[in-house]
Formats: structure tokens, sequence, C-alpha cells
């Protein structure tokens, strides 16, 4: 069974339409990435997966295990089961990186158990994203979503910005959540990964890919070839791919 | 008899001064208040009164010395630790004769109608002195509370740390269930000796019936320090203050710390200001205010006298009403080279784009907007007691809980 799914979906941004009617399945246990050049949509996609009210759904609909969750708020999604991590989560001055996670969870063991696999228990006492490196950034964001134990977690560019060494770790700590030891149907957390470049695959092992261009999905399937693909023509051979089909 | 508050030469100036409008501030008529209250007796001291006192500070435990006045009446003057004075001021004037030479010297008598009205009604107030290389081990707290309808209480405060000492105070200021058309006029004058620190934490919960017109200035001298807290988390009618820094030694150090919160029917006009003259002294002003309706001035001066003197100023305002405002006015002033001033100042709402970021961690709207309130009040004041700093925060979570 899907645990999302995104039917016919069209979102506008101050009037601009950007999401032209995307349809995406992802199945239970299962990480899928989403690629695309900049400015096609990807973000956007997580954004309104998440419900973000500043990205206004025209159209379709976002089925989250069996549930359409448009018109739901943030916090309602996250209940639900959904969990992200942004790419440029913004600085809260004045709250402590502590705060949101005794927030998220009473688990004080797995918040110091967790904080120190990812490099992140000196960070307790800072402001919330305040002055945070790029790689220290994607490691607190991950560091909350490995907190709330997701169903579904959404990772927007968990790679950009980050160096080879924060990279791996990154990446370890996806394959764990994500559980990719073990075959998918016994896994309990299925992952969208957005990707520009691809990076993040080097360490996390994805089982689809979807490639995303102009607002809508313009293909999907096994992730190596794509990549290969794509690294090979760039997006412009995935446009002239398009145009043959 | 006041010794020195009878001087001949000070009643002369402060009758000059008698009319003489603040700069900031409304006017207030003078006339309009009677003088004296009644003796209260501690036994007055009712229950709501207590849960008054407890809400801006006042405790039994964990204290170095306490002052307690009600209106004009002193209820209580304890000492609890050797090398730290606590008593009424105008016991310590005739107990030590010396305190001439402090009386009004950092204030100035004719600085407007509130000063000369203090000098000419015979104030009460407290006197606090920390002696030589005496380190208080609890705060000391001094409590201004007025309970009798249309008073004044006037209070002139001395407040001495002198060489290698360290002393820290807390002040609550409150007023009694129902009280109206009071006013409250503090003088308080801080002399910071030579490698001595003072803190000092004033908690104000005023209410939207009393003026409140504090008069307070420092010196600090070499190597001394001077930390000034100032809270206010409750509705206050009419409260305008500047409190006045000098650093006259060197290497001397003033921060000011302001938190405010004015809900509709507040007007608040708070500054902070720090004169530095002498070589290597430095200031820093971090003002927090919130309008939830009412209006707050902010006003921050630094006046950069001297070489190798830093300042720096920060005020940032958080708007979460549809009426009422934050004024920020920073000034810096600087006359010569070698030296460093600067301010940032930022006002503005709450963004979405962190609410939204907090509800993806699982938190409702108003859940996200609490937090984000909380941590814009969070302000890490440096060089504060640990005990003192846990109860700051205490004070603020509760006005807090029950705002939000």
């Amino acid at each position: 069974m899907g645990v999302l799914e995104v039917k016919d979906l069209e979102v506008s941004v101050e009037g601009k339409k950007i999401l032209n009617g995307i349809n995406l399945r992802i199945n239970s246990g299962e990480t899928c990435v989403l690629l695309g050049p900049n400015g096609s949509g990807k973000s956007t996609l997580m954004q309104t997966i998440i419900g973000n009210q500043k990205y206004h759904v025209d159209s379709g609909k976002i089925i989250f295990n069996g549930r359409n969750i448009i018109g739901m708020s943030p916090n309602e999604r996250v209940k639900l089961g959904i969990g992200i991590s942004f790419q440029y989560p913004p600085a809260v001055r004045g709250v402590k990186l502590i705060d949101i996670l005794r927030a998220i969870t009473n688990d004080k063991e797995a918040i110091k158990k967790i904080a120190k696999n990812i490099n992140m228990e000196n960070f307790f006492d800072r402001d919330l994203n305040m002055g945070f490196s790029g790689g220290e950034l994607k490691r607190s964001e991950l560091l909350q979503l490995l907190l709330l134990k997701p169903a579904l977690a959404l990772l927007d560019e968990p790679d950009s910005g980050v160096d080879i060494e924060n990279l791996e770790l990154i990446g370890g700590e996806i394959n764990k959540i994500l559980k990719k030891d073990i075959k998918p149907r016994f896994r309990e957390m299925s992952g969208l990964i957005i990707t520009h470049m691809g990076s993040i695959m080097q360490y996390v092992k994805a089982d689809r890919a979807f490639v995303i261009m102009n607002g809508s999905i313009i293909c999907s399937g096994n992730p190596e070839e794509i990549l290969e693909g794509i690294k090979e023509n760039g997006y412009e051979g995935c446009a002239e791919c398009m145009k043959q089909n | 008899m006041h010794e020195a508050e009878l001087s001949e030469e000070l009643n002369k100036r402060a009758l000059k001064a008698i009319s003489k409008k603040s700069k900031f501030g409304e006017d207030v008529d003078l006339e309009r208040y009677k003088e004296e209250g009644e003796s209260l007796k501690k036994t007055e001291v009712s229950k709501a009164d207590r849960k008054k006192l407890l809400d801006v500070g006042v405790q039994e435990k964990s204290r170095s010395g306490s002052y307690l006045q009600f209106d004009s009446s002193v209820l209580e003057e304890r000492q609890l630790q050797g090398g730290i004075e606590v008593m009424n001021i105008s016991r310590a004037l005739k107990k030590y004769e010396w305190l001439k030479d402090y009386w009004w010297k950092a204030v100035a008598v004719n600085q407007d109608k509130f000063t000369a009205y203090s000098q000419l009604h015979r104030p009460m107030g407290y006197f606090i002195r920390a002696l030589p290389h005496a380190k208080s081990e609890f705060p000391v707290q001094a409590c201004l509370y007025i309970k009798k309808k249309g008073t004044v209480q006037s209070v002139h405060n001395l407040i001495i740390a002198e060489e290698g000492s360290k002393l820290d105070v807390i002040t609550g200021c409150a007023v009694g269930e129902g009280t109206k058309d009071a006013l409250h006029i503090g003088i308080s004058e801080f002399f910071v000796k030579k490698n001595a620190t003072v803190s000092f934490t004033m908690i104000h919960s005023w209410g939207e019936n009393v003026i409140v017109r504090p008069r307070s200035t420092a010196i600090v001298e070499e190597n001394g320090t001077f930390l000034s807290n100032y809270i206010n988390m409750r509705k206050s009618g009419s409260t305008q203050m500047y409190p006045t820094s000098y650093c006259v030694g060197k290497n001397s150090t003033v921060r000011y710390n302001t938190i405010l919160v004015a809900p509709e029917g507040s007007n608040i006009d708070v500054g902070s200001r720090t004169v530095l003259k002498a070589e290597g002294s430095k200031t820093e002003m971090i003002s927090r205010v919130i309008s939830t309706g009412g209006n707050a001035y902010v006003r921050g001066d630094i006046d950069g006298q001297a070489k190798n003197v830093r300042g720096h100023l920060e005020c940032r305002g958080l708007i979460l009403g549809d009426k009422g405002f934050v004024y920020s006015v920073p000034e810096l002033r600087a006359g010569l080279k070698d030296l460093d001033l600067s301010h940032e100042a930022a006002i503005g709402k709450i963004a979405e784009e962190e609410i939204f970021y907090l509800m993806t961690k699982g938190l409702s709207e108003e859940e996200a907007t609490a937090v984000i309130v909380r941590g814009f009040l969070n302000v890490d004041i440096r060089g504060l007691p640990p005990l003192l700093d846990k109860e700051i925060k205490r004070t603020i979570e509760t006005s807090l809980s029950s705002m939000l």
C-alpha cells in the first residue's frame, strides 16, 4: 500500500503556478529520491506535503496512509507521522535547541544518545540554528527528525552545503532511520529525499527516483540509472528524452 | 533629624526646581497626592499583598538582608549576613554622618520636580552597604509597596559597595489590589567603589493606577562593575525613568538589561544611559520589549568621553497587539578617536516562517508562538548569580504563562 500518494497536485505561490499536476506514490518502507534542476518545484512539493500555507493547493490530493491531508495544519500532519528536515531552517533567537528536542520527545536518554551519534551534544544550549554552519544545520535537522520518528521522512537536500565528512555521517544516520539494512516490507519508515546533484546517493541507497522538471514528474525508475544519465547529459538530457517520448 | 537632608543649600536648589518638568514622560501634578500614608503594622499585610510580593521576588528564604516598606512605613529591615548593612535611610543618615558626602551626589537634586519633591518632603527609603571586601552570599531584597489610595510614596535609597565588595540586590515594587491614584518617586544613588561589583535587579508590577518616577544614578570607580536589570511584565499606567551610570574609574563596566512587556493601557518610557568618562571603561545595554497593545519608549544613550572606551546598545521590539507601539531611540555620542560605540535596533512581528517551522516539529500554532515569545525575552544576563538568574526567569515565566 502507498504511504504517500500525490494525485494531480497543482500548487501556486503568490498566484504563480509552480506544480502542474504532480503524480507520485511512495510505498511502505520505500525510499525515493526526487531529482530536479533548481526551480523545478522539488522544495515546493515537499513544503506542500508538510503544509506550508505559503503554497496554495489549487487542485489535487495528497493522501497519507489513506487520508487526504490537504487543509490540515503542519502539526496535525506531524502527528499523523510525517516529518521533515529543512534545507534552510530559520534561526529562532533565544530558543535553545534542547527546548525543541524536549518538545519533540520526553525521552531524555534518546536525546542524549542520538545527539552524541550525530555530533550535536554540544549544541543543546545554543540558540536554534543561530550561527550554525551548513553541516551543523543538517545535523540539527536530522537529530530532530530522528527523535520525531515519522512514518514518512521528508529530507530536503540533506547533502547541500555539506562537506564529505558530514555527508558520510548524515548518510549513515539516514540509513539508520530508514532501516536500509533490512527488506522494504519490514521497514517502518519511508523516505522522500530531495537532492540536486545526488551526492547523498553514494551513502543512501534509494529504491526509486523521480525526476521533476517545470513542476511535473517527467521520469521515474532506477535511481542509479537515472542519476547516471543526469550526470552524463545534465537535466537538458532529461528534457530531450521527454521530447522523444 | 535628617542632617544632610535639611541642608539649606539642597532645599534652596530643590525649591527652584519644584515646577521643573521632566524631559520625558507626561507631566504630573504633584499637588494631587497626599504626602504621608498612615502607619501600617506588619499584621496588616494581607494574604493578597503577600502574593503580590512573591510575584516581584520578595521571599523569606535565601536572602542576605531584607527591607520592606509599605507606603511610607518601614515594616521590616533585617541584616542577615556580616558585612552587609541594611537599614532605613533615616536611621542610616543619623548613624553615619559621612553619608552627607553621598546624599544627592549621584543624582542632581534639581534634576526635575520629582527630585525636588523628594528633597523637600522627607523621604523614607533604604540604605544598603557592603563593607570592604564583603561579598553577599544571597541577594539583599528591598521591597516598596503601595497600599493606600491617593498616596505618594517617596523614597531615597543609597546603595554603597565598598572597595572589593560584591553586592547583589533584588528589589520588587508592587501595588495593593484596588489601590488608585498613587505616585511613587524613587531616588536611588549607587556608589560602586574600586574593584567592587553591584548587581541590581528591579522587578516592577505597579499596575495601571500608579505613576512611577524613579531617578537613579550610579557612580562606578576603577575596575568596578554595575549591572542593572529591569523587568516589567505587567500593566504600567505611567512609568518614566532614565537611569544613568557614570564610569569614572579606569576599566569600569556598566551593563543594563531591560525586559519589558507593555499590555494595553501601559505607558512606559524607559531608558538607560552610560557616560564613559574613564579610560578603558565599557558598557552594554540590551533591551527586549513586547507591546501587546501598550506604548513603550525605549531609550538608550552612550556617551564616550575617554580613550579606549567601548559601548554597545541593542534593542529588540516585538509587536503582538493591534494597538500600541514600541519607539526605540538609541543615541551614541563620541567626541574623540580611539573609542568604539555601536547600536542595533530592530522592531517587528513574529516571523510566520518561524511559527511554521516550529509547527513542523509538532507544536501547535499557539505553542509555537509561546516558544518564540519566551525565546525573545530570554536574555543571557552575564555576571548574575545563578539563584537570581533563576528568579528572573521564574518571574518572566509566571507573567508569560498568564499572558500567552
